[in-house]
């Protein structure tokens, strides 16, 4: 179909729990791939061995800076997509890579593991451990509409995908800890539970009403930030929610 | 009335049918009723309820799957209870396919911003059923209603029947049926600082929201919002579980949610305002802006 947006898979140094991820759309993955996306790379998914142009590069893993290939490819990926999606948190902010110091079979050299974004200029993030097939779904949607869309759908789908833009503009390192610096210590946290919920390790409980994050536990995935309704919070796109979550069920039937 | 009360189907004034309900309810009975409800409809599995802990008045969430549980959650104990930590494990540990939860207008919004962009919330936001959202001008730590229990207002927190803010006032109502008024010009220093920041009264984004203000003692006004919270109401409607009166035949009636809404919202979006120039050429986080 001539209207679908080439997308590509791009794995760098990562568990492939993010491509699981994606693949957990089930029927909506088919449906994405039938009527959207034609995917024109992926290592376990589409027989071609070169990166492609595409529209969107999802990209998942950190990157080995001691790996060649993977260096090479990082930066080619940046020029051959149009837009570049950091998928998880990896790809985000290094997560459990973060914490690869070498010494392991059999490449013990590859000791170095840098988020995407500290190579390469990001568009959009999608954190967490593993990303969530509905987060994965919906960008994959609203990337589809900001490019195919009607100029109605592309507002709505550059409104969606702001916040997600500003989570790449600001930088590659998260941790439990944002929600002290950025949330409580900014007079901003309101006790919901967000953060606990989100969060893929049990690091965080509440005390009093409080995040308490158990800072040794904690994986550096940025899921808890993210989450929180008052890192972000659009009220433009929060308030259509009933509409918003209509469209994206009625793409994917 | 403008945009303050959020978008809505229908208002009402409503209390619960449910004499049991109503005993310990903190007005109308409008949650407890309507999850009860959705849960012998199996509409809902279950419901994300704040009940009892074992310190007095302190809320703790839990998910009731059973009448006998939602009962305990009757009431409103006026701290911090974080409802939706329990939103992902509700569809784990506990199983639950609908979910219902209540919570503040904060947690509605957290509800919401977990379905549209749900990063830590894998399958979640498909499984929210009913979320029923309760007006609120503030929330306060635990502590703080404990020093405005215990020290302003000379009482063991044990020995307290119900809290209630009302008519410019903290009550404080004991067991023994005394009863001490507290003057909100006490309370507001105790208030969580986080809600200062909060621009939604009535839960805006909630299917259902329901409050005291703007209807008679023991009944509550009850706005439905979305096609989900009408269609459950509806029914609830139609099987008995409410008696309601159109809104514009009670006193003090809507012109007062919109007076107390407007005047929330115009002193914390001047609050938000006067972050962005807090320090000297230095600005708080503005979470409405982004997440830099």
């Amino acid at each position: 179909m001539a209207d679908k947006i080439k997308v590509g898979h791009v794995h760098m140094s990562g568990c492939t729990g993010c491509l699981v991820s994606l693949a957990d759309n089930y029927g909506g993955l088919l449906t994405i791939l039938d009527k959207y996306v034609d995917l024109v790379y992926g290592l376990t998914l589409a027989d071609v061995r070169h990166i492609p142009k595409m529209d969107v590069a999802l990209v998942e893993g950190s990157v080995c800076i001691q790996d060649r290939i993977s260096v090479e490819e990082i930066r080619e990926t940046r020029e051959k997509a149009a837009v570049v999606v950091a998928v998880g948190g990896c790809a985000c902010y290094g997560n459990i890579t973060r914490f690869g110091r070498g010494g392991q079979p059999n490449q013990p050299q590859h000791e170095s593991y840098l988020p995407i974004g500290d190579l390469i200029k990001v568009d959009v993030y999608i954190p967490g451990c593993a990303p969530t097939p509905q987060l994965i779904r919906n960008v994959c949607v609203m990337a589809y509409l900001l490019l195919k869309g009607n100029k109605e759908q592309q507002e709505l789908a550059k409104k969606y995908l702001t916040p997600l833009m500003q989570l790449a503009d600001r930088g590659t390192e998260a941790c439990g800890c944002d929600l002290m610096y950025h949330i409580i210590n900014q007079g901003l946290c309101m006790g919901c539970g967000s953060c606990a919920a989100a969060c893929p390790v049990r690091a965080i409980t509440h005390e009093y009403g409080k995040p308490n994050v158990n800072r040794e536990m904690c994986i550096k995935c940025g899921a808890c930030y993210a989450q929180c309704p008052r890192s972000f919070f659009n009220f433009d796109v929060m308030n259509e929610f009933e509409g918003i979550m209509e469209l994206i069920d009625g793409a994917l039937t | 009335m403008g945009t303050e009360l959020g978008k809505y189907k229908l208002c009402v004034s409503a209390r619960s049918a449910d004499k049991e309900i109503l005993k310990k309810a903190q007005d109308g009975g409008i949650v407890t009723q309507l999850f009860k409800y959705a849960l012998e409809e199996g509409i809902i599995d279950g419901a994300i309820v704040s009940g009892p802990s074992d310190e007095p008045w302190r809320p703790r969430p839990f998910v009731a799957t059973t009448v006998e549980e939602l009962m305990l959650s009757r009431g409103t104990r006026y701290n911090i209870s974080p409802n939706v930590s329990f939103i992902k494990e509700a569809t784990r540990s506990y199983g639950l396919d609908r979910i219902g939860i209540v919570g503040t207008p904060c947690q509605m919004q957290a509800v919401r911003k977990g379905q549209l962009y749900p990063v830590g919330l894998r399958d979640v936001p498909d499984k929210i059923a009913l979320t029923i959202g309760i007006f609120c001008m503030e929330n306060f730590p635990y502590q703080s209603i404990v020093q405005l229990v215990e020290d302003h207002a000379a009482m063991k927190l044990e020995a307290v029947k119900k809290m209630e803010i009302g008519k410019g006032k903290f009550w404080v109502y004991g067991e023994r049926g005394q009863v001490v008024q507290l003057p909100l010009k006490v309370t507001h220093k105790y208030e969580q600082p986080g809600c200062h920041v909060c621009l939604d009264y009535v839960a805006n984004l909630a299917d259902v929201s329901t409050g005291s203000v703007g209807s008679p003692d023991g009944w509550s006004t009850v706005f439905v919002r979305t096609k989900k919270g009408d269609d459950i109401w509806s029914k609830a409607i139609a099987a008995g579980c409410f008696e309601t009166k159109p809104i514009e035949q009670v006193k003090p009636g809507l012109e007062l949610v919109s007076k107390l809404a407007t005047e929330k919202i115009t002193k914390n979006q001047k609050t938000v305002e006067g972050r962005a120039k807090f320090g000297v050429d230095k600005a708080l986080r503005n979470p409405y802006i982004g997440p830099k």
